[in-house]
Formats: structure tokens, C-alpha cells, sequence
């Protein structure tokens, strides 16, 4: 099945916009994007996993959630408030980096607001993502601070794939 | 007073070189409507200043700005000095994002799956 991916940047508003189908109704796909235990196992850029510590899916509540390395280590941790939501059509989070306990650390970033918006399809669920970030500079550091290391991985990971490629094509 | 005000300007001067970035220089308005004006084409000072509503000195601010980042190369033709966009800096800048979009498809490969797997079960 095709299914849509629409990404762009504003920087002039510093906003990204996601549009992305999935296969599966919307009650499953709200779900895979508002309970811990589905979360887990998709949100962590691989080589990396998220593990959630708090999930509490309600307006005015909060997830707290880490980015465990391969070697185990709990890299970053990170914070999602609920500000609103609407039940199977949308939620708004504001994004931020913390310390274990879901306090604020000082990382000269301050945070994102998130709205994701649900649409149901015939056999897809359409989801758009807006994220706005505070400045132009905080995209920058929001990218740099959290995915660098993930971006040099990928990286290795493409070049496994060439010189696989290489090999059996001889 | 007026050694005073030269050597005051120096500083400053030094202070903001040092932790300057191309990400904040893009993060201002005009700067990032500057930048669109001479993608087109190379532009003197003057006829950038021309369209914007402010000084021209504000303009050589943020045109001094932009040269620092390294985001500008200088053509003198005649007695004139043009402006250019160098088109391998701004690139850097759509690396980080490009970054972050393979970081979103990926992940929503992996959720793909996920919710592959979770239908499946049901059935």
C-alpha cells in the first residue's frame, strides 16, 4: 500500500509540518500515538528506544519518556505536557528536555509546541504533524541536541547497506 | 569619548563574531528577506537597501552579519560591490533538516509495522 509522506519546513514561522497515512483505522492509530506501551516501540530512532517513566494522557498531564543508548544507557530525557485534547481528532503537546524527575534542564532550548491531527480514511488514517519550535536557532538545536548522534548512525547504517550491495554484486 | 565609543564597537564586534552561526543569522526577518532578494540575483547595498522600509546603515548591519556567516561572497565590479548568496552554505542548513526528516520516515516505518503486527494479532 502507498502510503502519503509530506514533510516541510517554515523557517520563517520555524515550524514543521508532517503529513503521514497509515494503514490501520483510527481508533489503532490513536492508540499507537497516545499510549506508553505502543510508543515504546516505535518513537525511539533506531539505534535508540524510548522508554516511557510517566504516561498520564489527560489535559493538564504529562509523559516522561528517555532515550536508552545501544549500551543501555538512558541518554535523554524528555517531556511531553498534554495542553489539550480532543478525544480521536487531536492533542497538542508542549515539548520539552528534562532531568529523570521531568524537571526543566538548562539546554538553551526551550520548548515546542506539537499538534498532531487525526483524520479517518476509508482503509487509512491520515495524521499531520505541526510542530512549532520558539526560534529559527532552537530548530537547529532541537535537531543537533537530540538526533546528531542518530544522523552519523544512519549514515554507517546506508553504508553497511553499499557495500552490501557491492559484495553481492560481484 | 570617541576612542572610547571606537574601542566600545571593537568589542562588540569581537563579542557577537565569536558565538555567531549561520542559524542565527537566518533567525532574523530582514536578514532572511535579504537572502531572498539576492538568491536572484547579486545586488550592490543600495539596491538592497531600497527595498526595505529602514536606514541604510541597518542594512550594512545586517549585510556584515550575513558576510560574517559566511552566507554572502562580495563581487566588485567598477566601483561598486555586489552581493551574493553562496548557495553551499545554505545547504548546511537544509542538511539538519533533511536529518530530521529521515528521522520521522523511519520511525513511521517502524510504526507501520507495529500497527501491522497489532492487526494481526487481533485477527
Amino acid at each position: 500500500m502507498n502510503l502519503l509522506f509530506d514533510f516541510t519546513v517554515d523557517k520563517a514561522t520555524a515550524s514543521i509540518y508532517v503529513t503521514r497515512e497509515f494503514a490501520a483505522d483510527l481508533d489503532l492509530v490513536w492508540a499507537a500515538f497516545t499510549k506508553a506501551e505502543i510508543l515504546d516501540q516505535w518513537m525511539g530512532p533506531k539505534p535508540w528506544r524510548v522508554q516511557t517513566k510517566e504516561m498520564d494522557f489527560r489535559e493538564g498531564g504529562r509523559w516522561l519518556y528517555t532515550m536508552i543508548s545501544p549500551e543501555n544507557v538512558a541518554a535523554r530525557w524528555s517531556l511531553a505536557e498534554f495542553v489539550e485534547i480532543q478525544p480521536k481528532s487531536s492533542f497538542t503537546t508542549k515539548n520539552s528536555f528534562s532531568d529523570e524527575n521531568g524537571n526543566p534542564i538548562n539546554t538553551g532550548f526551550t520548548f515546542s509546541l506539537t499538534k498532531n491531527s487525526f483524520k479517518a480514511g476509508a482503509e487509512k488514517t491520515t495524521v499531520q504533524i505541526v510542530k512549532k519550535m520558539a526560534s529559527l536557532a532552537e530548530l537547529e538545536q532541537f535537531i543537533a541536541g537530540g538526533y546528531y548522534e542518530k544522523g552519523i548512525a544512519m549514515g554507517m547504517n546506508n553504508l553497511d547497506e553499499y557495500l552490501l550491495a557491492l559484495v553481492t554484486n560481484k | 569619548m570617541v576612542a572610547r565609543i571606537f574601542a566600545t564597537e571593537r568589542l562588540l564586534i569581537k563579542q557577537t563574531f565569536m558565538r555567531r552561526d549561520i542559524f542565527q543569522a537566518i533567525a532574523d526577518p530582514t536578514r532572511r528577506a535579504i537572502l531572498v532578494l539576492i538568491a536572484v540575483q547579486a545586488m550592490t547595498p543600495n539596491a538592497i537597501a531600497e527595498h526595505f522600509d529602514t536606514t541604510r546603515q541597518s542594512i550594512s548591519k545586517h549585510l556584515r552579519i550575513l558576510s560574517e556567516c559566511n552566507l554572502l561572497a562580495q563581487k566588485p565590479e567598477g566601483r561598486e560591490i555586489f552581493y551574493e548568496i553562496k548557495i553551499d552554505k545554505m545547504k548546511e542548513i537544509d542538511i539538519w533538516l533533511d536529518q530530521f526528516r529521515k528521522i520521522m520516515e523511519e520511525r513511521f516505518q517502524q510504526l507501520d509495522q507495529v500497527l501491522y503486527n497489532i492487526k494481526n494479532k487481533k485477527k
